[in-house]
């Protein structure tokens, strides 16, 4: 009927070098994510700094990942530093370039879920005799990750399926990287790209699932 | 860095990458705000068991990267179905659905913030279902929807940069080209983010404003 005969034996035997692309992708995803919700946490800490000009870096770090494709960030993550004479592997340029994103989105949910943790807490924690630091460090931060890890999870979908931009900067180790290689050996685009698809569902769904489960466990009360 | 090599003819060039870039967001957006609009209703009006093909299926669109999505469905047209689509054509197929799976979430969470007990007094004023839609649901629901809605249309110009992949010269596609013959990659790079931002920014600034204005009444 179609005039073309699907072939997935082909493709399939070529599963088990995706899968390990697949781990490729969840190491640069669950790096990122981790390093990005660090940079969050410290960017919120800036933008509540008393000094302008840190007030100033941290909004524009939001502003321009929050307002700029992940694409043109993961370029400037790579041509862009390139041109100072700094050449990075495709694998750290991706890494960058995502690890800048989250941290944007992230310290912009940090924000919201700071607003909605009241003031008198830590007034509370100061009058305590807590430090100004162990205020933030013991009262503000697992409130505003609580509060932000439904946020927290949809942006680690985001990382796992940002991963996927790597091959523009010619990472070819990730899933996407992986696919595109067999393509190219192959040709048999529909079934590789198919497979790679539900992949990546399943790998989303996993995260989404994992992170209700855990939900469920840590804010039991 | 103000040493360029760049010409007259490169600028048109960006200029029309940067067209290319804001008609393929406008068709998407456009078709893909009324899919969405009608899947989300669908979506509420069944309710979440009859509803959970369509959940699926819009699910898949929002779990798979855009890029498998977009390489997925040129094969599919192309090698498949052998149609002669042209590249323009599958970007803007793909990202309609792309925008409209997101939509439907939107208009869903939209509708569901309206009261129950709101729309059962406008039932029991006798209208109809579609006068209660259209007076009650359309008007609450938009305060909640709009300034998200605004987010994803910007979402989806930046993920627009994806379409080069069905050989569709975008923005940063045709900054790419440039950048492989003159070989300044921080100067084209940053004019082309300087476009992405100066339309994102100042959208994403109103939608924030709209946010805060309507969310405490």
């Amino acid at each position: 009927m179609f005039g073309y005969t699907f072939q997935w034996n082909q493709a399939l035997a070529r599963l088990p070098k995706m899968l390990d692309g697949a781990v490729v992708t969840m190491e640069v995803a669950v790096l990122s994510m981790l390093i990005g919700i660090l940079c969050a946490i410290l960017l919120t800490l800036l933008r509540l700094s008393g000094s302008r000009s840190l007030r100033a870096v941290a909004t524009g770090w939001v502003e321009v990942a929050r307002n700029t494709p992940a694409l043109f960030q993961i370029y400037m993550a790579h041509f862009g530093i390139a041109s100072f004479g700094i050449h990075l592997s495709p694998f750290v340029s991706l890494l960058i370039g995502i690890t800048f994103n989250n941290a944007g989105y992230l310290a912009e949910n940090f924000r919201g879920a700071l607003k909605a943790i009241p003031d008198t807490q830590i007034r509370a924690g100061r009058s305590l005799g807590m430090s100004q630091t162990q205020a933030f460090r013991y009262i503000i931060v697992p409130q505003m990750l609580r509060i932000s890890f439904l946020p927290m999870t949809n942006q680690m979908v985001w990382a796992v399926l940002m991963t996927s931009l790597g091959v523009t900067v010619g990472l070819n180790s990730d899933l996407y990287g992986v696919t595109q290689d067999l393509n190219a050996l192959t040709f048999r685009t529909f079934e590789l790209f198919a497979i790679a698809a539900v992949i990546f569902y399943i790998i989303t769904k996993i995260i989404t699932l994992s992170a209700r489960l855990i939900a469920a466990r840590l804010f039991r009360y | 860095m103000f040493d360029t090599a760049l010409s007259s003819a490169d600028l048109i060039f960006l200029a029309k990458g940067a067209g290319m870039t804001i008609v393929v967001t406008a068709i998407s957006v456009a078709i893909g705000t009324v899919l969405g609009i009608v899947f989300g209703v669908i979506r509420v009006q069944l309710g979440t068991v009859y509803a959970a093909p369509l959940t699926f299926f819009l699910d898949i669109f929002r779990s798979v990267p855009l890029l498998i999505q977009l390489v997925l469905a040129n094969a599919f047209m192309g090698m498949v179905l052998r149609l002669q689509f042209s590249g323009l054509t599958v970007a803007c197929m793909v990202l309609s659905l792309y925008t409209a799976a997101y939509c439907a979430e939107i208009v869903r969470g939209g509708i569901d913030a309206v009261p129950t007990t709101t729309r059962r007094a406008a039932r029991s004023l006798g209208m109809t279902w579609g006068q209660d839609m259209r007076h009650i649901v359309l008007p609450l629901a938009t305060r909640v929807a709009l300034p998200s809605w605004i987010g994803l249309a910007l979402g989806v110009m930046k993920d627009s940069a994806l379409v080069y992949v069905v050989q569709v010269t975008e923005l940063l596609k045709s900054t790419q080209i440039l950048i492989t013959r003159l070989q300044e990659p921080m100067f084209l790079l940053l004019i082309c983010g300087v476009f992405y931002f100066v339309i994102s920014f100042p959208l994403a600034r109103f939608g924030g404003y709209l946010e805060k204005r309507w969310s405490n009444d």
